[in-house]
């Protein structure tokens, strides 16, 4: 399973709208369609599904043409999992009944799929339930377990936490990250919040007016600067991490990573526990020297290119710490009154990081 | 009292009812699940043709039927062909003539009932693996329930309450075609006014109680989204 790969190529044009997509993307781990709406990451998702039948269009998955020139691979007959964004369950059968609807009829899959899932989103408790009267986070989890139970070969989740308030989406993400951490699974994940994007992807595509305008790893894709990415605010990198040591009088806990290390809040994890460290280009600034701050992460680092933002006072700085890359937002004048230039070295000062695993 | 005459009439009716109601279940389905899913310009004008027995007089719809069933007729054609007795004036005209009478009162709730359940469920049985008619028996027709209860009784009322084309198809023959409402024409043509209330009574009663069915089953119905 862990060679799947997915090759999907779509050209679709409606009124106002087309699809013109050439992609490749790996067979595991979590692949995140971005874009704002109208980008057409739905319609493509759509387009894997079989929901939507592009007129031209070829796609492979794990070896199996499921749409060719030739060939066209009905929905129901496609090893896949979907979730919708509203969770859609079946008003007419209890949350059992509607978890054994895709089980009955999916040949790869076994009781224990079915049970795995259950736990997996800790829906024990629900199954006898009507699913009018389950909560929208619920019916959600539940809706995720079902498409688990058929044991698809690939996962597709249409933006799954839109539709719920914000107390929902933390009640769910546990759970997602759980999927994401213990399912060998590769899954193709709408959204369009980069909240979702840092926490869960470890692949990107960006897509805007229907076309892919880049793709790749997270976080190489992330601290590219050449991509408008709808980021905003939220501009930023992820880094792979381990936590190394934890010190219990000042509550902080260091976080390894290829190049250095920093102090973050600490969260109760163990030495040893891989973490994602999410670092916003807001929050990393630049110095001349090492200074007495209350700013405690600072490490020098090399200025590896300077690129625009989303206002013209601003820049995009990127910085390679060891092997590490940061993005650093900065003003243009701070560029110009420091002297901020390519292959140049700086103290570089991290005012907070998010540990997200 | 009612007399005989009476119960045999309500009888044929209800016995003619029942049977229209059961073929427009097995017709007028896949032509609502039709209209209520295609996308094609033949809706508008299939549609309009489902909903002519709404606006046209009983007299001729009865009257066009009368000349199909005819010895020129295609149906009259088509039962010499098969070597079986003309249509007109039989309990089986009746039927026929019946089932394009009533059935815009089976196809409209079934169509509405279907466009309310939108692509959605559908789509969700399909990523579940449960191909097209799989999908439309074990999603479909159940969340369709109520619409399926409402179009069966309407399409049931309806055609007891038949009198202008029964008149015009199937005449006045006791236990063939002597329905209801045309033993209540005799009695009031025979100013026998006594009789024709009892059997009028009758008929009242049982269409305020389909009609409470529907209205009450309409309220208290929980909503239900999906």
């Amino acid at each position: 399973m862990s060679d799947l790969e997915i090759q999907a190529r779509f050209q679709l044009a409606w009124p106002g709208f087309a699809l013109d997509v050439d992609l490749e993307l790996p067979g595991r781990g979590v692949t995140a369609l971005f874009g704002v709406s109208g980008s057409g990451k739905t319609t493509l998702l759509r387009c894997i599904a079989g929901l939507e039948r592009a007129p031209q269009g070829r796609l492979v998955v794990d070896g199996d043409i499921w749409q060719s020139d030739q060939q066209w691979l009905p929905t129901h007959k496609r090893p896949l999992g979907y979730v919708f964004q509203e969770a859609s369950l079946f008003s007419h059968l209890s949350v059992q009944d509607n978890l054994h609807y895709g089980l009955r009829r999916s040949r790869r899959s076994s009781r224990s799929s079915l049970d795995q899932a259950i736990e997996l989103l800790g829906i024990g408790h629900l199954l006898t339930r009507n699913p009018d009267l389950l909560s929208g986070g619920e019916r959600q989890r539940v809706a995720i377990a079902r498409a688990l139970a058929v044991s698809p070969r690939l996962l597709l989740m249409d933006e799954p936490l839109a539709a719920l308030d914000l107390q929902r989406k933390r009640e769910i993400f546990p759970y997602l990250e759980r999927l994401h951490r213990e399912l060998d699974m590769p899954v193709l994940y709408v959204t369009h919040s980069p909240e979702e994007l840092t926490r869960l992807a470890d692949y990107l595509v960006v897509m805007e007016n229907g076309r892919a305008i880049a793709s790749g790893n997270l976080a190489e894709t992330l601290s590219r600067l050449d991509l408008p990415i709808q980021l905003g605010e939220d501009a930023g990198v992820i880094i792979e991490a381990t936590i190394g040591a934890v010190d219990n009088e000042w509550h902080l806990a260091r976080v390894d990573f290829a190049g250095g290390s920093l102090w973050a809040k600490d969260q109760g994890l163990a030495p040893g526990t891989s973490v994602r460290v999410r670092v916003l280009a807001r929050d990393v600034s630049l110095a001349a020297q090492q200074t007495a701050s209350s700013i405690q992460n600072q490490m020098p680092g090399q200025i590896d290119a300077i690129g625009e933002d989303e206002h013209p006072g601003l820049a995009l700085v990127r910085v390679h710490i060891g092997d590490t890359i940061l993005l650093a937002r900065l003003t243009k004048r701070a560029i110009a009154t420091l002297d901020v230039g390519v292959g140049k070295t700086f103290w570089v000062q991290i005012k907070s990081v998010a540990l997200l695993q | 009292m009612l007399t005989d005459g009476d119960l045999q009439a309500l009888w044929l009716t209800v016995r003619l009812a029942a049977i229209v109601t059961f073929i427009l279940l097995l017709i007028g389905t896949p032509i609502a699940w039709w209209l209520a899913r295609t996308k094609c310009w033949w809706k508008g004008p299939i549609g309009a043709i489902v909903a002519l027995p709404l606006v046209l007089p009983p007299s001729v719809l009865g009257f066009y039927l009368l000349l199909a069933m005819g010895p020129s007729g295609p149906v009259g054609q088509l039962t010499e062909a098969l070597n079986i007795a003309p249509l007109a004036f039989t309990f089986w005209g009746l039927v026929l003539a019946s089932v394009f009478y009533s059935l815009p009162f089976m196809v409209q709730p079934l169509q509405t009932a279907f466009e309310a359940i939108g692509e959605r469920p559908l789509e969700v049985a399909a990523t579940l693996r449960a191909s097209p008619l799989d999908a439309f028996f074990t999603v479909a027709v159940p969340l369709a329930k109520p619409g399926f209860i409402t179009a069966s009784i309407l399409t049931f009322a309806h055609t007891v309450g038949e009198f202008g084309v029964v008149l015009m198809i199937g005449g006045n023959i006791p236990g063939v075609t002597r329905v209801a409402s045309v033993q209540i024409y005799d009695y009031v043509e025979a100013l026998n006014y006594s009789q024709a209330h009892r059997l009028a009574l009758v008929l009242l009663v049982f269409s305020f109680v389909v009609l409470l069915a529907i209205y009450a089953g309409r309220r208290f119905r929980p909503v239900r989204g999906v």
